[in-house]
């Protein structure tokens, strides 16, 4: 008697899609359905845009510690204790 | 008219009412806007940790949520989860196939996966009850390598692959709940929004794709690379893309005005970028190249203002804290650096 696990019987209905095996037609298609979606999308304003990019940063930049530096005693990457051979 | 001429007419036409729409909202420049802005301060990041063990190639690195622990996948056919504070190995998880390119850290901490040329995502539990770290599952579906994956929770990851698809899978029954097809080319990055609904890839069609996951539909597409992307990533507002490409740029992309901001080049750079990781203010940009070299980019100004320099070979992998404090990466010379 054959025992099927629950995730045998699934895997064997999943949907594959093998790219390859698309007809140039069922490709050409594929694109055009999607540009159909994609010219209907609402656009801002790319001053507005970039607006908020430049004040997301700038009211984060003060305590980015890369652009900053980290004081040495707050650095959990910093080599603590040990020898100094001087 | 034949059907292909018919459709291949209508794809032009769209395109060009996308690029005349994308144009029509264009009316200023990243540049422009930040004219009065200063280039930031030169930046100098020193190794802190060089985190040594693996034999080959580092492929892959990522961060786990706390900051401290991350991920990193080598052709020697090993995971090593590393406590970076440390330098210590947590984990040493020898894989079947050491054909692996890429790793991911679960947002609980409680698993990490991996896949390669195998085609397949593994996913290893680190919390086995025996304290043994073995393969939970072994995601099985695509026709082409896994190119890179990303969690959303325990019971759920995203993959992308060489077959042209990226795929949602339910890890507990190990099958695909939605297939993301759309791409002409191998999907070779990924990259998850914050609030987990989205996410990004880039491919070897030039492009980068926004999907909404639950949905199974692509959003929005962004061209203007002239080659393969490698490497994608969110920017920390969440509403721009950041893409790295083989034809020596990094762009990013506003999401809402559906097209680029801006382009990081420079003459000098004439190779590949293989990896990219914003800062945690998005003011700086890390990005790795082929000529084993990380450049900091200031994401505003486009000007580069900083290097790290200190792998004998191809950076291939680069992450940035969560909590922004430090920056690692991951090459082809067998290491894993930390800087800060």
């Amino acid at each position: 008697m054959m025992d099927y696990s629950i995730a045998q019987v699934e895997a064997a209905k999943m949907p594959v899609i093998n790219v390859e095996d698309l007809s140039d037609k069922d490709k050409a298609k594929m694109e055009v359905d999607q540009l159909k979606i994609e010219v209907k999308l609402e656009r801002a304003l790319v001053s507005k845009c970039c607006e908020e990019v430049r004040d997301y940063i700038q009211s984060g930049v003060e305590e980015d510690p890369l652009v900053k530096g980290i004081p040495e005693e707050k650095n959990p990457f910093k080599e603590k204790g040990g020898c100094v051979i001087s | 008219m034949g059907e292909m001429e018919q459709l291949r007419k209508e794809a032009e036409s769209l395109k060009d009412q996308i690029s005349a729409a994308r144009k029509a909202v264009h009316d200023v420049t990243l540049p422009e806007i930040v004219s009065g802005t200063a280039v930031v301060g030169r930046v100098q990041l020193k190794t802190r940790k060089t985190l040594r063990g693996h034999l080959a190639k580092i492929y892959a690195m990522h961060w786990g949520t706390d900051s401290k622990l991350c991920v990193s996948a080598s052709q020697d056919g090993k995971l090593i989860v590393w406590d970076s504070y440390t330098t210590n190995k947590v984990h040493a998880i020898p894989l079947k196939s050491s054909w692996v390119m890429t790793c991911a850290y679960a947002p609980s901490g409680n698993m990490v996966a991996c896949g390669g040329l195998d085609n397949m995502c593994s996913i290893y539990n680190l919390k086995g009850k025996d304290g043994n770290v073995k393969v939970m599952r072994e995601l099985a579906a695509h026709t082409g390598y896994l190119s890179c994956c990303r969690f959303l929770n325990d019971s759920e990851i995203i993959t992308s692959s060489g077959d042209c698809t990226c795929a949602l899978w339910d890890i507990e029954t190990g099958t695909q709940k939605t297939i993301f097809s759309g791409h002409m080319g191998d999907c070779m990055s990924l990259a998850v929004s914050h609030d987990f609904n989205m996410f990004i890839s880039g491919a070897c069609d030039y492009t980068a794709k926004l999907w909404d996951i639950r949905e199974g539909a692509c959003r929005q597409t962004f061209g203007g690379h002239e080659s393969d992307i490698n490497a994608i990533g969110f920017f920390p507002n969440g509403n721009a893309v950041l893409t790295g490409s083989d034809d020596g740029t990094c762009k990013m992309y506003d999401l809402r005005a559906d097209q680029e901001l801006i382009t990081y080049q420079d003459p000098s750079i004439m190779c590949g970028v293989t990896s990219l990781a914003p800062s945690l203010s998005g003011r700086l940009i890390l990005a790795g190249y082929d000529d084993f070299n990380c450049n900091i980019w200031d994401s505003l100004k486009a000007e580069r203002v900083g290097v790290l320099a200190g792998h004998d070979n191809r950076v291939s992998c680069i992450g940035v804290t969560p909590d922004g404090m430090a920056a690692c990466t991951g090459s082809w010379d067998s290491f894993l650096k930390i800087w800060n």
